[in-house]
């Protein structure tokens, strides 16, 4: 369906993998641990708060943060590794 | 000083400040007015998404129906920030590398048709509108509960504000009056969480203290304390407690993140940075503003819900002492009853307050021992949480005069960057892409002033007669917008192969199947009477109520694009280098038209 175009390719291919990666992680912090693991993990306790619980309402919010960071981040490496950064 | 003067003057400060940021910056070209000139550094453009996004809806309701809802209200949590992961990968730095103004004019480019433009136009109109009328309403509300002004009065006020700043200013003034509002809302949630976190548990920070221990002495969390103080009047447990069941809830936080990805006002931000890199880790810095109030909430929820049962149950339960007496009611109390957003009504005629759930039987059997005749607080109003909180806590004036300011800031700024949404759309996508091609710049930035100054009338006359359905439709422009632009925004860029009849018949599609299933449970065009199933749990597909159908509507729309894709010519050649170009960061330049 797709031309293979040399490096661009490799370029896509590596930003696909770095996707799928972040968006298991996503997956399972927030649909995974705060929802249909919650009443599984609340058993365990993270302080004051059970852990399943502390996913849905805390948890899940700063892994998504540092996702995003981690992303940009990887990304940046990427474009300069197949030479298409800006600037 | 008393508080009524020292919120006018708190307000008026800000409201002085908005107004002197949007003279400064006022806009001289398109590029000006749609995108900010392109300059807007990420981390001031991630704050300026923080206030454009956390509408009246976050600032004023969401604590309250996380201490209603307790667990369950995760998922609206979850959902209104995950919703950033997939913007900040799936399509922020593509749209900013292609480089245009406007959503809808990234898909008639990229489907190579005026009518898939005019179809997202329609999508983008009837998601935006639904969420502005919120807004507008908040304002009204806001205003009249803290100034004393009537409503409608509130609504001309915030109107006038907002034609100011934002035809003046368009992108660009709303951009920098966005920053000033986050300062002002984000200072006004968290000071009075700050000090109710720390009478509760000793803990400043409402993140941790949530997860304390309580400072009465007890030793008890402070959510073990709160599920026995909630399950002995009755009520279900705080930390397991859902909505709807836990597919619903599954189903509802993803229509609620590809909602958030899908809103064009959202979307739009990331065009005014000046590279692909800064829009990636702009949808970063957005996220860390937007968790500091997402992640106090929570506290902020649980803690007034506690507050609340501690100030009504004094003592034993079911004990003739144990209730609060009518005639000792505190002061906020009284102030709430005068809005009548809280209501009392004596059924055993005892002078004292009993708060529980007669809904339970097994609660109202024991309650009937007590000679208790019913729960007797009759309305409890969600919105009260947080427009209460400092009073309940006994804050300062000038807290409680913040937090008026913070709530007009929150809904004023999202009305302005949604309403920019649509007048643009209306300017750009309809006027210069399709019935008017050769109108000159000077031209089309009169034609956007025009169309604001429309759309603020319009959601304005919305706000004055607000349709039945406004209060609880919030939830469903983001299953709106999540069924018809997210998929296709994200076909446009991730599956080449996609073509022009593939993705309107799937945005048409995603649409039709999310707004018949709200209205067949719901009333067609939210009309009473019209729905042909009942708005209740048996009749839901697979338990899923109305508001959380947008995930299935993406679903629909995805399934139909790609078939109708697959059964119809490839796009034309220069469409797919198109592709190839927009996911590759380099050579972007500043946004064109």
């Amino acid at each position: 369906m797709e031309k293979p175009q040399g490096s661009g390719d490799a370029y896509w291919r590596a930003t696909l993998g770095l996707l799928t990666t972040v968006l298991i992680i996503w997956f399972v912090v927030s649909f995974g641990f705060g929802i249909i693991l919650q009443p599984m993990l609340d058993s365990i306790m993270l302080g004051g708060y059970p852990l399943g619980f502390w996913f849905a309402q805390q948890g899940s919010i700063y892994i998504f943060v540092a996702l995003i960071f981690y992303y940009a981040h990887r990304m940046g490496q990427i474009d300069r590794e197949h030479d298409v950064h800006e600037d | 000083m008393d508080l009524k003067t020292l919120t006018y003057i708190v307000v008026g400060a800000t409201f002085a400040l908005y107004l002197g940021i949007a003279f400064w910056a006022r806009a001289g070209s398109t590029g000006e007015f749609y995108v900010a000139g392109g300059g807007i550094h990420p981390i001031a453009n991630g704050m300026a998404t923080g206030a454009d996004w956390m509408s009246a809806a976050s600032f004023i309701s969401m604590a309250g129906l996380i201490a209603y809802n307790g667990y369950g209200a995760s998922l609206f949590l979850m959902g209104w920030t995950g919703g950033y992961v997939l913007l900040a990968m799936l399509l922020a730095p593509y749209l900013r590398k292609f480089g245009k103004f406007t959503v809808p004019e990234f898909i008639g480019d990229r489907f190579y048709s005026n009518t898939a433009r005019i179809v997202a136009v329609i999508c983008l109109i009837l998601a935006s509108i639904t969420y502005v009328i919120g807004q507008m309403k908040g304002v009204g509300v806001a205003f009249s509960r803290f100034l004393e002004v009537d409503y409608d009065t509130g609504l001309y006020i915030g109107m006038a504000l907002v034609f100011f700043y934002a035809t003046l200013g368009g992108m660009k003034g709303i951009t920098y009056t966005q920053i000033a509002q986050y300062v002002v809302l984000i200072f006004a949630y968290t000071i009075p969480a700050i000090f109710i976190s720390m009478n509760l548990t000793g803990n400043p920070l409402p993140q941790l203290g949530l997860g304390s221990t309580m400072a009465d002495g007890s030793g008890m969390t402070l959510l073990a304390k709160l599920n026995l103080v909630v399950t002995e009047l009755g009520f279900k447990e705080y930390t397991t407690q859902t909505i709807a069941g836990r597919l619903d809830m599954f189903v509802y936080t993803l229509s609620l993140m590809i909602g958030t990805a899908g809103l064009p006002h959202v979307i739009v931000r990331f065009f005014t940075v000046p590279k692909v890199s800064d829009a990636r880790s702009s949808a970063g810095w957005a996220l860390v503003f937007i968790a500091i109030l997402y992640t106090t909430a929570p506290a902020v929820g649980a803690m007034a819900r506690l507050n609340l049962h501690a100030t009504i149950q004094t003592g034993e339960i079911g004990s003739p002492e144990g209730n609060l007496s009518y005639e000792e009611r505190p002061q906020w109390f009284k102030n709430w009853e005068k809005t009548g957003l809280l209501q009392f009504e004596d059924k055993n005629g005892d002078g004292r307050i009993q708060y529980y759930n007669d809904k339970n039987p097994e609660m109202a059997a024991k309650a009937e021992g007590f000679g208790w005749k019913g729960n007797e607080m009759v309305k409890v109003d969600r919105d009260i949480i947080v427009l209460a909180n400092p009073e309940i806590a006994k804050l300062p004036h000038w807290v409680i005069a913040l937090v008026a300011a913070g709530g007009l800031a929150a809904a004023l700024s999202t009305a302005a960057g949604l309403l920019l949404a649509i007048s643009s759309a209306i300017s750009h996508d309809l006027l210069k892409g399709v019935f008017m091609k050769g109108i000159s710049e000077k031209s089309e930035l009169r034609a956007g002033r025009i169309s604001m100054a429309g759309a603020i009338v319009v959601a304005g006359y919305l706000g004055l007669n607000p349709p039945g359905f406004a209060a609880g439709t919030v939830a469903i422009a983001f299953g709106l917008a999540g069924a018809s632009i997210f998929p296709a925004l994200m076909l446009g860029i991730f599956y080449k192969r996609m073509n022009k009849e593939g993705a309107i018949a799937g945005m048409i599609a995603g649409i039709s199947v999310t707004m018949l299933y709200v209205f067949q449970h719901k009333g067609i065009l939210f009309i009473k009477g019209t729905e042909f199933l009942g708005d209740l749990g048996p009749n839901w597909f697979l338990g899923i109520q109305p508001n959380a159908f947008g995930a299935i509507g993406a679903i629909v729309n995805f399934a139909v694009a790609i078939m109708v894709a697959k059964m119809t010519v490839e796009p034309p050649q220069h469409i797919q280098d198109l592709v190839e170009s927009i996911r590759t960061p380099r050579g972007a330049g500043g946004a064109t038209h």
